[in-house]
C-alpha cells in the first residue's frame, strides 16, 4: 500500500524538470559508507484489507474493557464516553491539523483550547490553564519545575501521591537536580527556606480524602508553592484546588472523554495562579483582535516557550495533546454543572456500595479503614492480590490494580458511573467464591 | 491565477454566537445518566465543593453545531497542501484510525495484567523491532509521549552512562540552526548547550566542532538530514570527534522522512535516537498533539532505558519488565500514547520495506522538485547545497528589493487558497521560507502552489499591499499578538 499518489511518467518528467537521471541521484550526497546497501529487513507491505486483518487478530489477543467488568483504576478511568465527543473531537479538521502556528486558519483549534482553558479555570477555581501537557505525571514534573525557576530547591511530596508520578518525578529530577523527598500522608513535614515545592494528592492514591489545607497552608507560610495532583471528575462534589489552598493544580485528563486506550494518549492538565503565568509550561490561547477590532484566538505568551526562549526555557514541551484536550472541552460542555454534580454524585454511592459489600466477604477489609473516600478505595485481602485479581479475570471481572501496600495483599479498586450494582453484586460474590 | 481565496471561512451565524458559554441557558443540559439504583453516599460537608463550576449549560445538538462550525474554521492535512517546513505533514491514512478505535486497543486498561494485553505487547514488541531496524539501534522504548521527551529521555540516559563510568559531563553540542526544543532539553536534563556553528555551506562546521569537543563533552544531538535540509556529508568524522572525546551521537528524528531505506542513523554513528511517529509514520497531528516520540539506542545503552521494557517469556509470551536497576525511570504515567503507537505500526506494516524506501525517494523528489519551481523568486538559503525531503529558501532579495517580508508572502498564500510554509525558522536564516510537501502530494498541487508563490512575489513588485494587507478572505484577519500578550484574556 502506498499513498504517494505519483505515476511512473511523473517520476521521469519531474526528474527531467530538476535534471536528475535517477531518483537515487537524490541521494548522492549520502557517503557511501553509510548508505544502507540491503532492502530494510521488514515484510513486505500489504493492502489495507490485509492490514486491517492483522491488526484485528492482535486486537483479539486483548481482553478488553467490554468484555471484562472493570474494577481498575490508580489514575485511568472507566468513565462513559459519550458518542458525541469523538464524532466531533475525530472529525478532521481538528486532528489532521498542525500546530495552530497560522492563527487565520487555525481559529477553530485555538477557541476550543481557550474554551477548554475556561472550563479548566471554572473546574478548579484557579486563575489561569495551559492549553494541555502529556499526561498526569508529565504535568506534575512541569508544576514542580514551576515552582523551582533558577532550578534550584527542595521537593517535598507526600506519600499519598501516586507512585508513578513520583517514578515520574525522580526519573526528571535526575536532569532538574533534585530528589523528591516523600513525607507520610497527613502530616505536616518542616517547610523551611530551601523548600520551594509541596505536593499533595486529594483525592490520594488510596482514594482517601486525607484533609489538605493545613498542609497547603503551612507551604505557603514558609514560601513554597503548594501543588495539588487532583481528579477533574470530582469537583462537582469535592472541595477545588482553590478552596483547599493549592497555587498550581494538576490531574490527569483521560478521564474527560478521552478513552482508556493502554494508557494513553491522555491528557496533562496544568491550572496555576494568575502571578505565575509566565511560568507556565505549553502552549496558551488567548483572546486578542484582529486588523478590523474583530475578537479572535493566538497563541500567545509565547516568549516563555522553547522556540523563542531556547535553553533559557523553562519547559521543552513542543507537541503536546491539544486532541485530547479538544475531546476534553466537548466532555465537559456534554456534561454542565449539573452533570458533573450527578457523576460525582454516583460515583460516590456505587464505590461506597461496592466497599461495602467487598469488605462482607470473609477476610477482606479496608485498608485504610474508617476515613471518607471518593471513588476508589484499596482494599486488604487476605491472599496476594495479583494471584486474587488474575482468579477473578476468569470470572470475566478486572477487580482491580494490586498495590505493593500490605506485602502485596493490598488491592485499589475504582467504581465509576458505568458500574451498576448488578456488577458490583457479581464482584463481590466472585470474590467470596475465589477467597473460599 | 485569480485570488481564488482562503481554504478556510468564517463559519455560522456572524453575530450572537461566540464561545460556548454565550450558548449557555440555565437548566438546559446535554448529559444524562442511569438511575442510582445504590444508597446516596455524600462526601462529608468540610470536603464539599461550596459552589458548583459555572460550566456551560447547553444541549447536545449547541454542542454539536458549535464544534461543528468550528472545525471548518480549521485547516487541516485533509482540508489541503499542508508544506510546513520540518512538520512533515503528510496524508494520515484512515484505516489507521479505524485500528486505533477496535475495542481491543481503545478499551484496555494500562494496568491489566500482562496475560490480558498480550496483543497489545507484541504490537509494542513488532514495532519496537521495525523502529529498530530502521534506524540501525538495538532497542527501543515506545514511553515518550513526543519529541521533545524523547530528547529528554535520550539525555539522561547519556547522563546515566556517564555517571556509570564515573565522570560527569556538563555540555552537550547543538547546531546553531537546531529546533529549540534541543537546547531546552539540554538545560532541563542538566547539561549546559554549547552551540557549533554552521559553515558557509549550512554543515556543521567541523574544525569548530573538533575545537569544542572534549572530556566535558556528553554528546551532540544532531538531526541528518540537518535543519536546513542538507545531508551532513561529514557525519562519519562528526561521529569519530565526538567518540575519541568519550562522547555519544543522538540523532533528532525531525527528518527521517528523508532517509528511510537509505541510511540508517546507527550507521552513521549515532548512539541515540528518537523517532516523531506523527511526522515519519504519519501518525495525525491532532492540532498540536498527540504525537509519539520512541527512543532507539545502541546495545550499550541499553540498560538504560525507560521502565518497563517489553520482553519475551521462554514460552513465547510477553511481559512488561520492571526490575532494571540502571533504568533511568519512568518518563510518562503509564505506557506512552499507545493509541498513536498502534497508528504508526499500521504504517510501518502498509508500506513494508519497499514502500518506506520509496516514501523519502518521492519526499525528496516532491521537495527538489518545488525548490526548483521556485527558485527565481525564492532561491535557496544554500544554494550549493541539495536539499533531501525539504528545502530552505529565502525572501531577502524580495524583502530588499519591495519591502514584503516573508510573513506577508506567507499570508498571501492563504488568499490565495494555500497554507503557507514555515517561515522565520531555521533562525540563523534570514526571511527564511522553509518548504516540506512530503510525498503524498500530487505534481498538480506542487505545480499549483508554485504558481501561487511566483504570484505573490510578483504581486510585491506591483501591488504590495495585497500582501502587506492578506489575509482578507479568512474568518479574523491578521491577530493583534502584542495585545494578547499585553492584555492577557486566557479565559472567557
Amino acid at each position: 500500500m502506498r499513498f504517494a499518489p505519483h505515476t511512473d511518467d511523473d517520476v521521469r518528467q519531474m526528474l527531467s524538470r530538476i535534471g536528475r537521471g535517477s531518483l537515487d541521484e537524490l541521494f548522492d550526497q549520502i557517503p557511501a559508507d553509510v548508505r544502507l546497501n540491503r532492502p530494510l529487513d521488514l515484510p513486505a507491505g500489504v493492502s489495507e484489507m490485509q492490514m486491517v486483518a492483522e491488526m484485528r487478530l492482535l486486537a483479539a489477543r486483548n481482553r478488553d474493557v467490554d468484555e471484562i467488568v472493570c474494577f481498575a483504576g490508580a489514575g485511568a478511568y472507566d468513565h462513559y464516553v459519550p458518542s458525541l465527543v469523538w464524532q466531533l473531537a475525530g472529525r478532521s479538521e481538528f486532528y489532521t491539523a498542525y500546530t495552530p502556528y497560522q492563527p487565520e486558519l487555525s481559529q477553530g483549534v485555538l477557541q476550543v483550547l481557550f474554551e477548554y482553558q475556561s472550563m479548566i479555570c471554572e473546574l478548579t477555581g484557579l486563575d489561569v490553564s495551559n492549553a494541555s501537557l502529556y499526561d498526569g505525571a508529565t504535568a506534575l514534573v512541569e508544576a514542580v519545575n514551576m515552582a523551582r525557576p533558577a532550578g534550584e530547591g527542595r521537593v517535598l511530596v507526600s506519600s499519598g501521591v501516586d507512585p508513578r508520578y513520583v517514578e515520574t518525578l525522580r526519573a526528571f529530577g535526575r536532569g532538574g537536580g533534585y530528589e523528591p523527598e516523600v513525607f507520610t500522608s497527613g502530616e505536616v513535614p518542616p517547610i523551611d527556606d530551601g523548600v520551594v515545592a509541596v505536593v499533595a494528592q486529594f483525592p490520594d492514591r488510596f482514594g482517601v480524602l486525607e484533609p489538605v489545607r493545613d498542609l497547603f497552608g503551612a507551604a505557603r507560610q514558609g514560601g513554597a508553592r503548594a501543588i495539588q495532583v487532583f481528579d477533574p471528575l470530582s469537583l462537582g462534589v469535592l472541595a477545588s484546588p482553590a478552596e483547599l489552598g493549592a497555587e498550581i493544580a494538576v490531574a490527569e485528563g483521560q478521564c474527560l472523554g478521552n478513552h482508556l486506550s493502554f494508557g494513553g494518549p491522555y491528557l496533562g492538565i496544568l491550572a496555576a495562579r494568575m502571578e505565575d503565568v509566565r511560568k507556565m509550561p505549553g502552549r496558551i490561547a488567548g483572546e486578542t483582535v484582529d486588523v478590523d477590532g474583530r475578537a479572535g484566538y493566538v497563541l500567545t505568551l509565547q516568549a516563555r516557550e522553547q522556540h523563542i526562549r531556547r535553553e533559557k526555557a523553562n519547559s521543552n514541551i513542543c507537541t503536546n495533546q491539544s486532541l485530547m484536550a479538544i475531546a476534553a472541552a466537548i466532555y465537559l460542555g456534554w456534561l454542565g454543572p449539573a452533570g458533573l454534580e450527578e457523576l460525582g454524585r454516583q460515583c460516590a454511592a456505587r464505590a461506597a456500595y461496592a466497599a461495602e459489600r467487598l469488605c462482607e466477604v470473609p477476610g477482606v477489609e479496608l485498608l485504610v479503614g474508617g476515613r471518607p473516600f471518593f471513588k476508589e478505595f484499596a482494599l486488604r485481602l487476605p491472599r496476594p492480590a495479583a494471584e486474587v485479581r488474575d482468579a477473578l479475570l476468569d470470572h470475566g471481572i478486572l477487580a482491580g490494580v494490586p498495590l505493593e501496600d500490605a506485602d502485596g495483599h493490598a488491592l485499589l479498586v475504582a467504581v465509576t458511573e458505568r458500574r451498576s450494582r448488578e456488577e458490583i453484586d457479581g464482584y463481590a460474590i466472585a470474590l467470596a467464591e475465589v477467597l473460599s | 491565477m485569480t485570488a481564488q481565496g482562503a481554504p478556510v471561512r468564517r463559519q455560522g451565524p456572524p453575530v450572537g454566537e461566540g464561545t460556548l458559554k454565550d450558548l449557555s441557558h440555565p437548566g438546559r443540559r446535554a448529559s444524562s445518566f442511569a438511575l442510582l439504583e445504590v444508597p446516596d453516599a455524600p462526601v462529608p460537608e468540610e470536603l464539599r465543593r461550596a459552589r458548583l463550576p459555572s460550566l456551560p449549560e447547553v444541549s447536545e445538538i449547541d454542542l454539536i453545531r458549535h464544534f461543528t462550525r468550528l472545525s471548518q474554521m480549521n485547516y487541516g492535512v485533509d482540508t489541503g497542501f499542508y508544506p510546513l517546513g520540518s512538520c512533515t505533514m503528510k496524508h494520515n491514512p484512515k484505516a489507521a484510525e479505524e485500528v486505533a478505535a477496535l475495542p481491543g486497543f481503545r478499551r484496555l486498561h494500562p494496568l491489566q495484567p500482562d496475560s490480558a494485553v498480550q496483543g497489545a505487547l507484541e504490537l509494542m514488541w513488532r514495532l519496537e523491532r521495525a523502529l529498530c531496524e530502521i534506524t540501525g539501534m538495538a532497542r527501543a522504548t515506545l514511553q515518550p509521549p513526543a519529541g521533545a521527551c524523547g530528547e529528554m529521555t535520550g539525555l539522561l540516559i547519556m547522563r546515566a552512562f556517564h555517571a556509570d563510568r564515573g565522570r560527569a559531563r556538563p555540555k552537550v553540542i547543538i547546531p546553531d540552526s537546531a529546533h529549540g526544543t534541543n537546547p531546552a532539553s539540554v538545560r532541563l536534563a542538566g547539561f549546559e548547550a554549547v552551540p557549533v556553528p554552521s559553515d558557509p555551506r549550512g554543515l556543521v562546521d567541523v574544525s569548530a566542532l573538533a575545537g569544542l569537543v572534549d572530556e566535558d563533552v556528553a554528546g551532540l544531538m544532531l538531526t541528518n538530514p540537518n535543519t536546513l535540509g542538507l545531508f551532513e556529508m561529514e557525519i562519519e568524522e562528526i561521529a569519530r570527534i565526538v567518540h575519541a572525546a568519550g562522547g555519544l551521537g543522538y540523532y533528532d528524528g525531525a527528518n527521517l522522512n528523508a532517509i528511510l531505506g537509505r541510511c540508517r542513523p546507527g550507521d552513521m554513528g549515532f548512539d541515540i535516537v528518537h523517532i516523531n511517529t506523527h511526522k515519519t509514520f504519519a501518525t495525525p497531528h491532532g492540532g498540536g498533539g498527540p504525537g509519539a516520540g520512541p527512543v532507539g539506542v545502541v546495545d550499550a545503552l541499553v540498560p538504560y532505558l525507560p521502565t518497563p521494557t517489553v520482553e519475551r517469556a521462554d514460552d513465547g509470551s510477553l511481559f512488561l519488565e520492571r526490575d532494571r536497576p540502571r533504568s533511568i525511570g519512568r518518563l510518562h504515567g503509564f505506557h506512552g500514547n499507545f493509541g498513536v503507537i498502534v497508528r504508526a505500526y499500521a504504517y510501518v506494516l502498509l508500506h513494508g520495506a519497499d514502500g518506506l524506501r520509496e516514501v523519502s525517494e518521492l519526499a525528496a523528489l516532491n521537495a527538489n522538485y518545488l525548490a526548483e519551481l521556485v527558485k527565481e523568486d525564492f532561491p535557496l538559503a544554500y544554494p550549493d547545497g541539495r536539499p533531501m525531503h525539504e528545502f530552505v529558501a529565502t525572501a531577502r532579495r524580495l524583502k530588499e528589493e519591495t519591502g514584503v517580508r516573508a510573513m506577508d508572502v506567507a499570508k498571501r498564500l492563504i488568499d490565495l487558497g494555500f497554507h503557507p510554509p514555515t517561515v522565520y525558522f531555521p533562525l540563523v536564516v534570514e526571511e527564511a521560507v522553509m518548504v516540506e510537501p512530503t510525498e503524498t502530494e500530487t505534481r498538480e498541487t506542487l505545480d499549483a502552489f508554485a504558481m501561487a508563490l511566483r504570484q505573490a512575489a510578483a504581486e510585491a513588485r506591483t501591488q504590495p499591499d495585497l500582501l502587506h494587507e492578506a489575509p482578507v478572505t479568512t474568518p479574523v484577519r491578521r491577530l493583534d499578538e502584542a495585545r494578547a500578550a499585553r492584555h492577557m484574556r486566557l479565559h472567557w
